[in-house]
């Protein structure tokens, strides 16, 4: 497939013609090609998403891997990292290979396993990380993600084993004694609202006590959706000690607050809590400033069921990866706190760069890898189950005005999205196995 | 008023009007025939999705006094499923025709997600959930300690001016989170007395004092103390060392009780531990209310069930 894609504006202001043939950028393409005139939109490189779920096998009633991948797609991704609390869990070579084999013949985007920590996710013993790292999955993050590593001795061990092999431990920074039964955002409107309260200090201490370790035993640590002014703090003080951590924010994190919780509404509990307004702002000034890393979704779909019953009864989570970019580009790109070079950084090449996957260091440079989106950031839109793609339909954003829009994707020089709609799986499919 | 879901809603002449109807409903108790033909073809529900045999004869005791037709549906789960479902149950009375539920749930918010859900027409009312609110307990509080005060002039009168103390498990209680809104809302001045860790950790935004020191707030004289129900299992996630020192601490003893003013009434929402918050004699001494508490409830629950119900959709 050959792709000419006229009068775009990259990231940095300037504009100009791609072309795309045989999955890369070169200088041009021959006439008979697929034409999109992109007068008015902004190239981005395909956005790397650090932290989805993509729920099979075992959860098949909430997602698949083809239908977060079409998810993930109309969202503009073109590489979602898939997390391991699935069932059978992904702990084991076989897994890891299965969920990734699934990412390929499907094609909408690339889909790269996180390898579970512990074995079973339960915390008590390390996985299989060597196996899976070099199996053909070649896993490189590990994460309990939904459990924190909350021993430290595990955690210490844990961090140097993946060091052991190239990896990344992801944290889900969770004291659980501080957090049992939590509901919602320890504070005043928990109180008021008689909902267990899911303090600040659960998810800081961890931090704290991580990047301590972290530095100890000189490996990396990347730490999932920071929620909390104070987690900003710690991780401002261990970059500054050279410590080797990364961290990610998640977009409802950087747009939503605690207060949404007042009318029992499940759809707005998410595991980390919103959290307050104060907390919001540090967010946004974090990722502007560098400390924090990347913005990553945390999708999380969950069947109608799980969302329709009281607030202690409802899942956790919520859906991320198709209103990802709007609510990013609301939430600090229309505030001038990041430009759209720095939300190409933080959507795509640094979370490529923290998950060691390749292709995404010089976007839109000759001979690199197709892997982009094309975005109308003009338009308007009233958030809707219409623009869902994913099985899910639990989106805090229903009902609420997003910028934005994407309007093509294209993942290694094939397009998975055109004129704002997914191409047939079929076609994609196709093309996937030509390249 | 279409539901009653939580006492921060009422304003204070919707409060005051409730307690004036339950006066006349209070009538009622005294006649040879205790019944009224208010809401004869109305059918109320009471959905009880946890056990609490007191609130729910209470409001069936209420419903049938005003002819209501009353359906006790108990939706608990047991001890290896989850129990029937919120939505299911709801759509269920629905399609039986309730045109009032009144609803009991561990879950915080309950009530108010029903009210919203679209899955049933009928006026709901807070029975208690999980931890936040208790309407109805706080309304029949209200309702006593404005008789104990104003006795037969009760009527059209609001709390201005009283002091009440309320002292315990904060932190857990709808019943201390309703009497907050609902005694200040009616000009009362409310205090709340706890160990720190049963007090809420930030109370910014109630319009309340609190302290840690029972003995401080007893002997500054307030015209009521309100003791809430010490459940056991709090011993175990250690919010006090033990039920020993807990009462020394936080309970409302002999020598306490003899230190409080003549004219101070003691209450409790029941059911009482007697010996840890609050000792024999001064549950069973003539300052307690406890059993006019029990009284009044139905009082109440009829006069929030008539304004539901036979208020703006006549």
């Amino acid at each position: 497939m050959s792709i000419r894609i006229t009068g775009v504006q990259l990231p940095d202001g300037t504009r100009k013609d791609l072309f795309v043939d045989d999955g890369v950028f070169v200088d041009s393409v021959s006439t008979g090609s697929t034409s999109v005139s992109a007068d008015g939109l902004i190239a981005l490189p395909g956005l790397v998403d650090l932290h989805t779920h993509l729920r099979e096998p075992g959860y098949e009633q909430s997602e698949t891997v083809l239908t977060g991948s079409r998810a993930a797609a109309i969202g503009g991704f073109t590489a979602v990292f898939a997390m391991a609390n699935t069932m059978p869990v992904q702990d084991t070579t076989g897994v890891v290979e299965q969920v990734q084999s699934l990412g390929e013949r499907h094609g909408y985007v690339t889909v790269r396993p996180i390898g579970a920590v512990t074995a079973g996710l339960a915390g008590e013993r390390l996985s299989e990380i060597g196996a899976m790292a070099q199996s053909r999955a070649q896993v490189r993050v590990f994460s309990d993600d939904g459990h924190c590593v909350s021993d430290a001795l595990l955690m210490r061990r844990a961090l140097e084993y993946v060091k052991t092999f190239g990896g990344v431990v992801a944290q889900h920074a969770q004291e659980p004694r501080l957090t049992l039964g939590a509901q919602m955002n320890e504070g005043a409107l928990s109180s008021e609202l008689g909902l267990a309260g899911w303090p600040a200090v659960a998810e800081e201490s961890i931090i704290a006590r991580d990047v301590l370790l972290a530095e100890h035993v000189d490996a990396r640590l990347h730490v999932c959706h920071v929620s909390t002014a104070g987690s900003v703090e710690v991780i401002r003080w261990a970059k500054a000690r050279g410590v080797k951590v990364t961290a990610e924010v998640t977009p409802h994190h950087l747009l939503l607050t605690e207060e949404l919780a007042r009318g029992y509404d499940s759809r707005f509990k998410v595991n980390p809590p919103l959290r307050r307004d104060e907390d919001v702002l540090a967010l946004r000034a974090a990722l502007a400033d560098g400390t924090i890393d990347i913005v990553a979704t945390d999708h999380a779909p969950h069947p109608v069921e799980s969302k329709d019953c009281a607030w202690d009864e409802a899942a956790n989570g919520m859906l991320g990866l198709e209103s990802a970019l709007s609510v990013v580009h609301a939430a600090v790109v229309a505030s001038g706190q990041l430009d759209w070079s720095d939300l190409a950084r933080v959507l795509s090449a640094k979370p490529a760069e923290i998950g060691l996957l390749a292709g995404y260091d010089a976007p839109f440079a000759i001979g690199s890898p197709a892997n982009f989106t094309l975005y109308d950031p003009s338009a308007t839109r009233t958030f809707a189950t219409s623009d869902l793609r994913g099985k899910g339909l639990n989106s805090p954003y229903l009902g609420r005005e997003l910028p934005g829009r994407v309007i093509a994707t294209v993942h290694n020089g094939y397009a998975t999205v055109l004129d704002g709609e997914l191409v047939d799986a079929a076609a994609v499919a196709k093309e996937a196995h030509h390249g | 008023m279409r539901h009653l879901l939580s006492t921060k809603d009422l304003s204070r002449d919707e409060a005051v009007a409730i307690l004036d109807i339950a006066e006349d409903m209070a009538g009622v108790a005294d006649r040879e025939v205790k019944k009224l033909p208010a809401l004869r073809g109305k059918t109320v529900v009471n959905l009880f999705f946890e056990d609490s045999t007191r609130t729910r004869v209470s409001f069936e005791v209420a419903a049938k006094r005003l002819s209501a037709d009353v359906i006790n549906f108990s939706a608990k789960g047991s001890s290896v499923s989850k129990g029937e479902s919120l939505k299911d149950t709801a759509q269920t009375l629905a399609a039986m025709g309730a045109d009032a539920v009144v609803i009991r749930h561990s879950a915080s918010g309950a009530p108010r997600v029903l009210a919203d859900s679209g899955w049933i027409d009928a006026g709901i009312v807070n029975a208690g959930d999980g931890t936040h609110e208790h309407p109805t307990q706080a309304l029949l509080d209200a309702f006593t300690i404005r008789r104990r005060l104003h006795g037969p002039d009760a009527r059209g009168k609001a709390l201005d001016g009283v002091t009440v103390t309320i002292v315990g498990d904060i932190l857990h209680s709808r019943v201390a989170r309703s009497n907050v809104w609902l005694l200040t809302t009616l000009g009362a001045t409310v205090s709340l007395v706890a160990p720190a860790t049963l007090l809420p950790v930030s109370t910014a935004g109630w319009p309340v004092g609190v302290s840690y020191d029972l003995d401080a707030a007893i002997d500054a004289g307030p015209d009521v103390v309100m003791m809430l129900r010490i459940q056991a299992e709090r011993m175990n996630a250690a919010f006090f060392p033990n039920a020993r020192e807990y009462s020394r601490q936080w309970g409302l003893d002999d020598e306490r009780a003899a230190r409080l003013p003549a004219a101070s009434i003691v209450m409790h929402p029941g059911p009482m531990n007697r010996g840890l918050e609050i000792s024999a004699n001064a549950a069973d001494s003539p300052q307690s209310t406890v059993l006019e508490q029990v009284a009044n409830g139905v009082s109440i629950r009829m006069a929030v069930l008539y304004h539901l119900m036979s208020g703006s959709d006549a």
